[in-house]
């Protein structure tokens, strides 16, 4: 405990630059968006107070806003706003919307109906009712609006490090693809106590009196601007080329700390969640992106893979990994997953992932046609002997894979199935494995090397030479430190991979990642 | 002064206010009587226009209001809420200042106005830097009358103002109310359904039901001549007490012997009700009142001269 502790302390100091980077950026976003949502938010809820008819819509539509999941709201940022700060601004701005909307609005409402009529009566006009009546009446209640609405920015602003708008969630994000305990700390704890800070101030000044509350109305506008200058004064340096990577590839050995150590890669690098990375690359936001090698919408945005002509991306060949326990209480269930070794190609993943992510086919149906194809397809024989429960990470290859195992145990053996698709990355998954949440799911060899096992620099050199020497060395490793066992390999390498748009490589010559360094270090 | 013609509300199907019409004249206090939700408050709040009447005119001082902006209206109108209606946000000071602020009056101004105002109304200056909530309910109302008066609007508006008191606040505000000056100028509409108020402060009664002026007249009309049984039946509860307040000493004053007035004795006007009269033989150990009529007439009379004046007075008025 203590020796954790002290780590994670070690960790935040050995980062304490981008810690602070990543600190000022996540407040600067809060606070930006909430300016603007309180400039936006404070107008339209007065009009709903004045237009009674209008309440329902607005209210109706703001509320709506805040049910959307909010990485999907991010996702649906990307096509109108692109990637980086704008979207993530605009997004955290339309969760902030609703409380201060419906707190103004209730506030004003709940002024006491005596005194708006004294105010009235006395020949105050409309606007000097609102300023000097209703709105210092309702502050308190519209504070408490602003408070809830900052305090669930905060806890949003972490998925901004998703489109690329950097934040916490870099630390946090980066370490739950990491598998690196420290790094998730570094960021939540952070941002968690930004919350409980902020909180605590806006409770503080919602308490203030009546006497002191115009200095503080004063004070707060100033305060507001203040802290949104964090964000926008860190200005982004210029580069010619901009690189999306995903937070996990940010953090490891195979990807941006190697791209710099074994080829001197410079190049301007946001961080950027995988779901939105390839479509930003085909928009021209980014024009360098970390990948998958067998990803389908390589395919679909017209993608190069570059060479990797110092082989830093290790081999990554999937394969069924599952605990011993399993193997001994369903003992026909090795042969039934092993059915899948070596039959599907890098080639023919690609085309399966291009069904599933972008002609939006059910991962369901793609596996049963290929399957069909295959002449492996059996019809469900509604077996009862207890059930096996599949897990898969939270892209399309993996369900595929998840769905031809369903699919093969039904048919096979007479063993029921559960799947839990969808664990969030391989922290997640394989801790539900270890933890007997599930019995097993695909894992590749170099994320079971790097991630799982965080091999030394040294073990990597020597392990990574080629697939056999990986694949037989996490067996090994697994075996004895997990008792978890590696199936036979299904026969594709979804390696990382650095990509771009073809037709830019093409014009600008580039074919191997020395290539792009090159091109980037020529002035 | 004041003049409703005609005038209705109506909300929906509710004939809240129908066919309404009355005066007041210069420095008169009406009261609007009558039994909850007959259509007081409407009636009272079209005179300032925070209702709009439905058909119908009010004018003051000839002039139809509607030809001013509500605003410009609004500010030579007081008007003194149930509730008060004091702002919670605002000090005293800065509470009874909201008018003068709207009519841009300077700071001095302001401030030697709510000064006099505040020792008119028995408030210790030491009050002014306080909230409203810190005071209690009597010095609230005190100070919504406050505000209602500071740029000494010709018209005053008063809602149940005193709905809200215990009795015996209620009454020392009743007697503070009839001893200040700075309301003997003005014409005020006063709205209540306490039947000892509206004789106690009224000059004139309009007594509504269900959104009509049944009657209206003096205290001693309403009591002696009722036009139907609805007003009798209005008036029945403590009617002696009522009897009182109704009649003046100037009308009983031909039925008091004469006697010359003595020195010591405390001395009312002749304008002053029988009920008020009555009343001070409780405190005073003297054996008589004093009485001026026009400054120069004067009468001395005892408690037991004043209830026979009074019998003899009503007598009369049964046999008219
Ligand atoms: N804004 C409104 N909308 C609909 N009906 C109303 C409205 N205001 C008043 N009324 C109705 O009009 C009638 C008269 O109301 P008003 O407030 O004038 O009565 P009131 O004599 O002042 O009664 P109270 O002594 O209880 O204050 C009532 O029946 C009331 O329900
Ligand atoms: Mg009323």
């Amino acid at each position: 405990m203590n020796e954790q502790q002290q780590t994670l302390w070690q960790f935040m100091q050995q980062q304490s630059g981008k810690l602070q980077e990543q600190t000022l950026q996540h407040i600067g976003l809060t606070f930006i968006s909430l300016c603007i949502a309180v400039l936006v938010g404070l107008p339209l809820g007065i009009l709903i107070v004045r237009r009674k008819q209008l309440a329902g819509l607005v209210l109706g539509i703001a509320g709506v806003l805040q049910t959307i999941p909010s990485i999907a709201l991010l996702g649906f940022m990307i096509p109108l706003l692109g990637i980086g700060p704008k979207p993530a601004i605009v997004a955290l701005l339309l969760y902030a919307l609703l409380p201060i909307i419906r707190n103004t609005y209730t506030g004003i409402l709940g002024v006491d109906a005596a005194v708006k009529e004294a105010a009235v009566a006395m020949g105050m006009s409309k606007w000097q009712i609102l300023f000097k009546v209703e709105l210092p009446l309702a502050m308190p209640v519209i504070f408490a609006g602003i408070r809830t609405a900052t305090v669930i920015n905060v806890g949003v602003a972490t998925l901004a490090s998703l489109i690329a708008a950097g934040g916490l969630g870099e630390f946090i994000f980066g370490g739950i693809s990491l598998n690196n305990t420290n790094m998730i700390l570094a960021g939540a704890i952070p941002s968690a106590l930004l919350a409980v800070i902020f909180d605590l101030l806006l409770s503080m000044v919602q308490k203030i009196s009546f006497k002191r509350l115009k200095r503080v109305l004063y004070a707060f506008p100033v305060l507001l601007i203040l802290l949104c200058l964090f964000y926008i004064l860190p200005a982004k340096s210029e580069s010619k080329l901009i690189a999306g990577f995903t937070p996990e590839f940010m953090g490891r050995q195979d990807g941006d700390l190697g791209l710099r150590s074994k080829y001197g890669l410079k190049i301007h690098t946001i961080v950027i969640s995988d779901a939105v990375m390839y479509k930003a690359a085909f928009e021209k936001h980014l024009d360098v992106i970390s990948g998958y090698s067998t990803d389908g919408r390589l395919k679909a945005y017209d993608l190069v893979v570059l060479d990797d002509d110092k082989h830093i991306f290790p081999p990554y060949y999937a394969a069924p990994i599952v605990r011993d326990d399993v193997l001994k209480k369903f003992p026909d269930l090795e042969p039934t997953l092993n059915q899948l070794a070596g039959k599907i190609n890098d080639s023919v993943m690609t085309v399966l992932n291009y069904r599933t992510d972008y002609l939006h086919q059910s991962p369901e149906r793609v596996a049963k046609d290929f399957l069909v194809a295959n002449k492996l397809w059996r019809a469900e024989r509604g077996g009862s002997d207890g059930v096996v429960r599949i897990g898969s990470k939270i892209f399309g290859e993996q369900y595929i894979l998840a769905n031809m195992y369903s699919m093969l145990i039904k048919g096979y053996t007479d063993h029921d199935v559960s799947t839990k698709t969808g664990l969030g990355g391989t922290k997640i998954c394989f801790d539900a494995l270890t933890n007997n949440q599930i019995d097993f799911y695909p894992e590749y060899t170099g994320t079971g090397l790097l991630a799982i096992l965080q091999a030394s620099p040294k073990t990597v050199n020597e392990v990574t030479v080629n697939r056999d020497s990986t694949y037989n060395y996490v067996q090994r490793q697994f075996e004895s430190k997990y008792q978890i066992k590696w199936l036979k390999p299904i026969g594709f390498n979804n390696a990382y991979a650095l990509m771009m748009r073809q037709q830019q490589a093409k014009q600008l010559g580039i074919k191997t990642i020395s290539n792009l360094k090159r091109f980037l270090d020529k002035k | 002064m004041i003049k409703v013609d005609n005038v209705s509300k109506h909300f929906g199907g509710v004939k809240a206010v129908d066919g309404v019409s009355f005066d007041v004249a210069d420095q008169e206090n009406l009261i609007l009587l009558g039994t909850s939700g007959c259509g007081k408050t409407t009636t009272l709040k079209m005179i300032n226009r925070l209702i709009e009447p439905t058909s119908g005119a009010i004018y003051i001082d000839g002039k139809n209001i509607i030809e001013q902006p509500p605003e410009t209206l609004r500010r030579g109108i007081g008007y003194v809420l149930q509730n008060n209606g004091l702002f919670p946000h605002y000090t005293v000071a800065q509470n009874i200042a909201v008018v003068p602020n709207l009519l841009k009056w300077d700071k001095p101004k302001t401030e030697k106005r709510t000064a006099e105002l505040m020792e008119k109304l028995h408030l210790d200056a030491s009050y002014l830097d306080v909230y409203p909530n810190e005071l209690s309910g009597g010095q609230q109302q005190r100070i919504g009358l406050a505000r209602a008066l500071v740029s000494d609007p010709p018209v005053l508006l008063m809602d149940e103002p005193f709905g809200a008191l215990d009795n015996v606040t209620r009454s020392k505000i009743h007697a503070e109310f009839k001893a200040l000056d700075e309301l003997k100028r003005k014409t005020i509409i006063m709205v209540t359904h306490d039947v000892q108020e509206a004789f106690e402060l009224g000059d004139r009664i309009c007594l509504m039901n269900k959104g009509k002026i049944v009657q209206s007249g003096t205290p001693a009309q309403l009591l002696f001549n009722p036009v139907n049984d609805f007003v009798k039946d209005f008036l029945k509860h403590q009617r002696l007490q009522l009897e009182f307040k109704a009649i003046k000493l100037a009308d009983l004053w031909g039925l008091l012997p004469e006697l010359n007035k003595e020195a010591k004795a405390s001395s009312f006007n002749a304008g002053s009700n029988l009920w008020e009269t009555l009343e001070s033989f409780k405190f005073n150990n003297g054996e008589t009142v004093n009485i001026s009529k026009d400054q120069n007439e004067s009468k001395a009379v005892s408690f037991e001269q004043l209830m026979s004046a009074f019998y003899q007075y009503k007598n009369h008025q049964a046999h008219e």
